[in-house]
């Protein structure tokens, strides 16, 4: 070990600023975490207090649970959210297949045309989606939410499993034809079950932008019965102003599912990211 | 040997995914821009040409609306650009240290963050930076700064300021993460030949790792590009579709939902939201286009 890398004073000065971001990082979350659970008064008397016997307080919970839909809200996000995965991982894996493992002309076409989403927000077509789905009767369900996620999340799933298809072995797939295997078994049963790291990383990377969307929710499904979490919040804090235990509950209450989320999938989350599935 | 068949497997992998990309995506974005060239008029839709992007540009009221909001859009890119990116390539340089220890706590606490709603993000801090809740100037009081505190949010000077601010602190994670997967595949060699050469510390990360992280860079920069100019949920989630104080936080996307729905009562406007749709893809299209073309085929790329 050499000492021109490994000096005491740097490690420090290391540790300090890693700490010191971690808690500007973390602190907003906290706050609102430790004041939902304490009474009026005391989030505003003492804000960084922890809440003790005497501060404890769940009058916030109580009234987001009263007033708002907060459980149907949670449902047509897990729907939404779940659906939108499914279809892109089924039909973002037969495309990347197809892609990465038929020659026939228009492949290579094909594929710079299903990429050229990755870089294009699908935002843009915002207005004649809408009349789409006005036409088509599917505003105000949860399908049009699943159809628009599942079209701006194919784009990087065929781009990201057709690299990963390409290194599974052609011996393996050919065994298989001389088995007398259909080319659906080989996919369905040969490739899909290797390549399943790399459906967990397109899992993972859609999974948080598709939860936490405002936009399609607000324009798409604004129904009280289609509203999703993020956007049933979104009303509830702007209605509840100025009932400041509602708001704090609301929100750590919007917050739990995703940092459950998260504890559960991170190592996927930044094995994926790391792994240079991305670049 | 090969007899011309049609392969339909192939046909039936692809079509489910081309389908729905082409109608729900691809389709929607070229009538958008197409419907930017019509206007209503007496409930029926007239072809007008490019009427509705000269009213954008040059019409009084449109424009200084138009301007306003693409000026404050490229401050709140700017603002990333020199914020965040940096932030985010000094943690991973951090993180990226061989003997650090707890590198794998730090980055998944830092990372936080970026995996909660802009719903979340903008109240939480608009709570935390409210003047009656007092959190803010309460500990600039704790070390002697409490003169500096002002409703930062409220104010127009510093309103989109400090929204950009509450953007990078949401999104560091992101170039964090892809820098430290560029840092950690620089091969140890390469840094041990630097140490020999007596090249050690901040000279091994400005001489031989910047110049070998530059693509990712580039990467990280064109993402914060296109993640800018399509920006949306954490003004409208802050400040309301009005993107107050006085517009001053307002950006393309607050402006085009404002436009297209309506707000108080200017009635919604499907034709002109579709014109400010297409001044986006425009924009968004010239960047990606400067990218690939200027940026990322001039670029150096080292055989690692």
């Amino acid at each position: 070990m050499n000492t021109a890398r490994s000096n005491p004073i740097n490690a420090i000065a290391m540790h300090g600023a890693l700490i010191l971001y971690t808690l500007i990082a973390l602190f907003p979350v906290f706050v609102i975490l430790i004041n939902s659970f304490k009474t009026r008064k005391k989030i505003f008397r003492e804000p960084l207090a922890l809440p003790d016997a005497e501060s404890f307080s769940l009058v916030g919970y109580q009234t987001v649970l009263k007033q708002g839909d907060f459980f149907l809200y949670f449902q047509n996000s897990f729907i939404v959210t779940v659906g939108s995965l499914t279809l892109i991982l089924l039909f973002g894996a037969m495309a990347a297949f197809a892609l990465s493992e038929y020659r026939f002309r228009g492949n290579m076409i094909m594929g710079l045309y299903l990429a050229l989403g990755i870089m294009i927000p699908i935002r843009i077509g915002t207005v004649a989606i809408l009349e789409m789905m006005v036409s088509t009767g599917l505003v105000n369900t949860l399908w049009a939410l699943i159809l628009v996620y599942t079209a701006q999340g194919l784009p990087l799933a065929v781009f990201i499993l057709s690299e990963f298809m390409r290194q599974v072995s052609d011996d393996l797939k050919n065994a298989g034809r001389i088995d007398g295997l259909s080319e659906y078994t080989i996919f369905f049963k040969l490739v899909l079950p290797l390549v399943r790291p790399a459906m967990a990383t397109v899992a993972v990377f859609n999974m948080i932008p598709i939860w936490n969307d405002l936009w399609f929710p607000l324009i798409l499904a604004p129904a009280e019965e289609t509203k999703t979490l993020t956007l049933g919040s979104q009303v509830f804090i702007g209605q509840f102003v100025t009932d400041w235990n509602a708001v704090l509950s609301a929100l750590s209450m919007a917050i739990l599912p995703v940092l459950v989320l998260y504890v559960i999938f991170s190592r996927q989350l930044i094995r994926g990211i790391t792994s240079g599935a991305v670049k | 040997m090969h007899k011309p068949r049609i392969r339909w497997h192939i046909a039936i992998f692809l079509a489910p995914a081309v389908l729905i990309y082409t109608s729900v995506m691809i389709f929607p974005l070229f009538n958008t821009l197409r419907l930017a060239l019509f206007s209503k008029v007496d409930q029926e839709r007239v072809y007008v040409g490019l009427e509705n992007f000269r009213t954008l540009f040059f019409d009084p009221i449109w424009s200084e609306q138009f301007w306003n909001a693409l000026g404050n859009n490229f401050w709140f890119f700017l603002v990333h650009m020199l914020v965040q990116n940096p932030i985010g390539i000094a943690l991973a340089a951090l993180l990226s240290h061989p003997r650090l220890r707890f590198a794998a706590l730090y980055r998944s606490a830092i990372f936080i963050p970026t995996i909660l709603s802009f719903v979340i993000v903008g109240f939480a801090w608009k709570l935390i930076l409210s003047p009656i809740w007092g959190i803010a100037p309460s500990m600039l009081d704790a070390v002697g700064l409490k003169s500096l505190f002002a409703p930062w949010l409220g104010k127009e000077e510093y309103a989109l300021t400090t929204l950009a601010m509450i953007s990078v602190w949401q999104f560091v994670g992101i170039p964090m993460m892809l820098i430290y997967a560029a840092l950690l595949s620089i091969p140890e060699e390469m840094l041990e030949a630097g140490e020999i050469d007596g090249v050690t510390g901040f000279a091994a990360f400005w001489k031989i790792k910047l110049p070998l992280i530059l693509p990712s860079i580039g990467i990280i920069s064109i993402l914060t590009f296109v993640g800018n100019f399509n920006a949306f949920d954490l003004i409208y989630a802050s400040q309301g579709a009005l993107a107050g104080p006085d517009f001053s936080t307002d950006i393309l996307g607050t402006f085009m939902y404002r436009t297209f729905f309506g707000f108080q009562l200017q009635l919604g406007d499907p034709h002109m939201g579709s014109a400010i749709a297409g001044a986006m893809f425009a924009i968004i299209l010239v960047g990606v286009c400067l990218y690939l073309f200027g940026i990322q085929t001039r670029m150096r790329r080292y055989q690692l």
